[in-house]
């Protein structure tokens, strides 16, 4: 072999693999990634049925329904509200009027069938979207150094001394405006998704 | 006082560190061997000064002084000792602190180790080492202070209680000691572009930094894995979470490096490539870095937050990555090209191993950062999950594993591939009898996953037939065998340790991955359900008292076939500070798959939400990484990689300095 011939097999190995990679990069993105939606896009953009996608909001007040393992519940961005419904163990701190991501699809009925819930193991948390889409809307309710809560519902986790302090310095990065510890995402230096902290796995 | 004196010796690191980055490069391009010989003493000094001010934060948390605000913010005055030590590290600020000091710590150590280097590479390596540490350093002082003082408050706001976890406390220290460790390797790259010349020396320097990191970095990966699986309660061991894949680039590139500098110590080929993986290496650390830390990963909105921070690291990696790979483009050429190999060859293999193991790290990179892009762009928010990962990270290892036994059969220059396969038929038929054995065992589960576990039994058995081969197992007496097996050296058994380990992993993620069944379930207490073969019997709810949470402990008693297993205690913990709530799985641990049993909500009915999975085989996962871990660390105590060890080139190398060897 001469040496233009085993530069050319080298060159052709490494193009090939890549041109591989580059296929499957594509594949997998067009059919495996997932947009994040609010209730009221739903209404309006008319998102497909059978698609599968990130739902956020609220969990609506009073919507709560268990039956056995089965929960039916309300997301809502207060523009719209969307009935949604899921089989499994809820995070520890899912509960009416704190804010929720799902995942899963809508069926025919326009009801969302979830097969993932995501909360935060935080009694304050507040997806980060869900916080900006209600912002973005005049829905944000400045309510002090509790803004990761939209709901009236405040926690009592952190005394109100340090507020002055807090000035998102301490913790990691605030997704709203402020700094509320409690809200921010923990400021882990981790690893593992534990740094998600994401609650249920698909079923 | 105490923490004041940390601050201070912060800044005082900073100066030094600032001195050590231009005199001795200065010193290097001028000749002047005074200059140049700042370099160690200033690394030393460098070191102790970081120490003293990591003591001094370590010190603030020990005693809760809840005058600095970082303690307040992340202790409390309840907290075990270990976890308020490592709170130091589980937050933000002291976490940099502690990156700092690792960077140190290994700039030390080049110091201390690399007498035999060349003057002036040791002095560039020294400064370029001491030039990140600036960086951050300045990031530290400027933008991230962790000793600023506040009013004193009567009590913290608590660490996350998630992060209160004796894995967890050890997993950013290693993480970080594999993230910081690549920079040697980094610093010595771009030594060699400023001078221009590399050599087999070069890489034999390099290859045991590199390899030390890797170590580091497989024990840091797998107990974040280990803590994820326990400690999150979904059951789950790997999420293709952006924070995972943060410290699993880097691990790629170094994996590929440590392949590739193996090829420029043997064959001086591959130079310049291998000058790019260093770089690129050390770069995929700083951008899990800078992933982890800036906020961006919350949201990109986040980011804009707090910009301070944020367009700092940002600029941090702009000046040093962007710089390093101007350096290259301008430089690189100029080396000398190595020497040429056939396609089937040693190298060739390690080749594909390496084009193989940097496309697959490209595909994470492109799954990690698109939704960052996409939505800084256009604002859109979407979510690249698993499913991404699967499809492309996978297809990708197939043939890498595939031809991962048939290399070290394969002999360097020109090999034989037809008498490697032929030499390879014990281990196919090894692979095969796993393959069949699999099937016969899980004839229902996914068709693919049986061909997976064989691909993890042929990666073991090449591995293990590699080391026969070379003790001439069965081919010679048993006495003559034994006797070449201790005159192996103990990278030949690094090799085969952690390509056993690299195999045994795969066997564990395949079989869990397909086989694991799960279960949900309301009970009642008195009430059972059943998982893979196993029942269990819910006894109820008890409540329970931790040191600085209250608890429910479910309990459990599992059979099989009649016969009592486990007892197993799943819990929710309510910490008090910060008010959390984390779950406690309930795992019976066993070697052919464990059974992992979740508490979840009550219902109103007085039943409770169980969820109780079975993974078969999962500890391999992690025994797998170990034994690699194993492998690599054995490697490091070979002789002949011994960092004091390439004396003789070293002095060759010193003669031929003043002579650029173009």
């Amino acid at each position: 072999m001469t040496r233009r011939q085993r530069r050319a097999t080298f060159i052709g190995l490494g193009v090939g693999i890549l041109s591989v990679a580059v296929l499957l990069v594509l594949f997998a993105l067009r059919d495996s990634v997932v947009g994040f939606h609010l209730p009221k896009d739903i209404v309006t953009k008319e998102v497909p049925e059978g698609r599968r996608i990130r739902l956020g909001g609220l969990v609506a007040a009073g919507s709560v329904k268990r039956e056995g393992l089965t929960v039916e519940f309300g997301i809502t961005d207060t523009a719209a509200t969307i009935p949604a419904r899921y089989t499994g163990v809820l995070p520890d701190l899912f509960r009416e009027g704190q804010g929720v991501v799902t995942e899963g699809k809508l069926d025919t009925n326009g009801r969302f069938i979830a097969d993932t819930v995501l909360a935060k193991h935080d009694e304050n948390y507040m997806p980060p979207e869900v916080a900006r889409a209600l912002k973005e809307q005049g829905m944000w309710q400045h309510t002090g150094p509790k803004e990761g809560s939209p709901s009236p519902r405040a926690t009592p986790t952190s005394s109100p001394a340090p507020r002055a302090l807090g000035e998102g310095r301490g913790e990691g990065q605030p997704h709203a405006p402020t700094s509320v510890p409690a809200a921010a995402p923990r400021p882990n230096p981790l690893p593992a998704s534990g740094e998600s902290g994401f609650g249920s796995p698909p079923q | 006082m105490i923490v004041e004196i940390g601050h201070f010796a912060l800044v005082l690191a900073l100066a030094v560190a600032l001195v050590q980055a231009v005199l001795p490069a200065w010193g290097a391009q001028t000749r002047d061997v005074r200059l140049m010989q700042v370099a160690e003493p200033a690394a030393f000094a460098q070191l102790g000064l970081i120490a003293l001010a990591f003591a001094a934060l370590t010190y603030a948390f020990v005693t809760s002084d809840f005058s600095v605000q970082n303690v307040w913010a992340n202790s409390h005055s309840d907290k075990p000792l270990i976890y308020r030590i490592s709170g130091v590290w589980g937050n933000h600020e002291g976490s940099m602190v502690l990156w700092v000091l690792i960077l140190a710590l290994f700039g030390a150590a080049v110091a201390f180790y690399g007498t035999n280097l060349p003057d002036s590479l040791r002095a560039n390596v020294l400064a370029v080492q001491a030039g990140i540490s600036v960086a951050f350093l300045a990031f530290i002082v400027f933008a991230s202070n962790a000793f600023t003082r506040i009013p004193l408050q009567p009590e913290g706001r608590g660490l996350n209680p998630m992060l209160q976890d004796p894995a967890l406390a050890f997993h950013p220290p290693f993480l970080y000691a594999g993230y910081v460790g690549l920079s040697v390797a980094f610093a010595f790259a771009v030594a060699a572009l400023i001078e221009g010349r590399t050599d087999a020396a070069w890489a034999r320097w390099v290859r045991p930094w590199t390899l030390a990191a890797w170590v580091c970095l497989t024990l840091g990966i797998a107990m974040g894995s280990w803590w994820a699986y326990y400690e999150l309660g979904w059951g789950g061991w790997w999420f293709w979470d952006p924070v995972e894949n943060a410290s699993f680039m880097p691990w790629l590139a170094a994996t590929a490096l440590l392949h590739s500098a193996l090829v420029m110590e043997k064959r001086e080929a591959l130079k310049v490539w291998t000058i790019l993986l260093a770089i690129l290496a050390f770069s995929l650390s700083l951008i899990g870095t800078f992933l982890v830390r800036s906020g961006v990963l919350t949201s990109v909105h986040a980011f804009a937050v707090d910009p301070r921070r944020g367009i700092f690291i940002l600029a941090i990696l702009v000046i040093l990555i962007g710089g390093a790979l101007a350096l290259y483009a301008w430089r690189a050429p100029r080396l000398k090209q190595g020497q040429l190999f056939a396609p089937i060859s040693r190298e060739g293999a390690l080749v594909l191993n390496n084009v193989l193991l940097t496309v697959a790290c490209a595909t994470i990179f492109i799954g990690t950062l698109y939704p960052l892009a996409l939505e800084s762009l256009t604002g859109e928010k979407i979510s690249v999950g698993p499913p991404y990962f699967n499809a492309t990270f996978g297809p990708l290892m197939v043939p890498l594993l595939l031809a991962l036994p048939l290399g070290p059969f394969l002999a360097w220059k020109r090999g034989d591939l037809l008498g490697a396969m032929q030499r390879l038929m014990v281990v196919a038929a090894v692979a095969l009898m796993a393959l069949l054995a699999s099937l016969a065992l899980y004839w229902r589960g996914p068709w693919l996953a049986p061909f997976g576990i064989a691909m993890g039994a042929w990666v073991v058995a090449g591995a293990v037939a590699e080391w026969a081969a070379r003790i001439k197992l069965l081919a010679v007496p048993a006495a003559d065998s034994l006797r070449r097996a201790r005159g192996l050296p103990r990278s030949a058994y690094g090799t085969l340790l952690a390509h056993t380990g690299l195999g045994i992993s795969v066997i564990g993620i395949v079989a869990t991955t397909a086989w694991q069944s799960e279960t949900v379930l309301a009970l009642k207490p008195g009430g059972r359900g059943e998982v893979a073969g196993y029942t269990f019997l819910f006894h109820g709810v008890t409540a329970g008292q931790g040191p600085n949470y209250t608890e429910q402990i479910g309990h459990l008693t599992a059979t099989r076939a009649g016969a009592p297993v486990a007892e197993l205690t799943p819990s929710k913990r309510l910490f008090d500070t910060p008010r959390q709530t984390t779950t406690e799985a309930g795992i019976h641990a066993a070697w052919g798959g464990d059974l992992y049993v979740v508490l979840g909500d009550a219902l109103p009915d007085g039943a409770f939400v169980v969820r109780a999975y079975f993974h078969p085989l999962v500890r391999l996962i992690w025994l797998g990484t170990v034994v690699m871990a194993l492998g690599g660390a054995l490697s490091l105590l070979d002789r002949r990689l011994r960092v004091g060890a390439p004396r003789r080139s070293a002095r060759r190398q010193a003669v031929a300095a003043p002579t650029p060897a173009e």
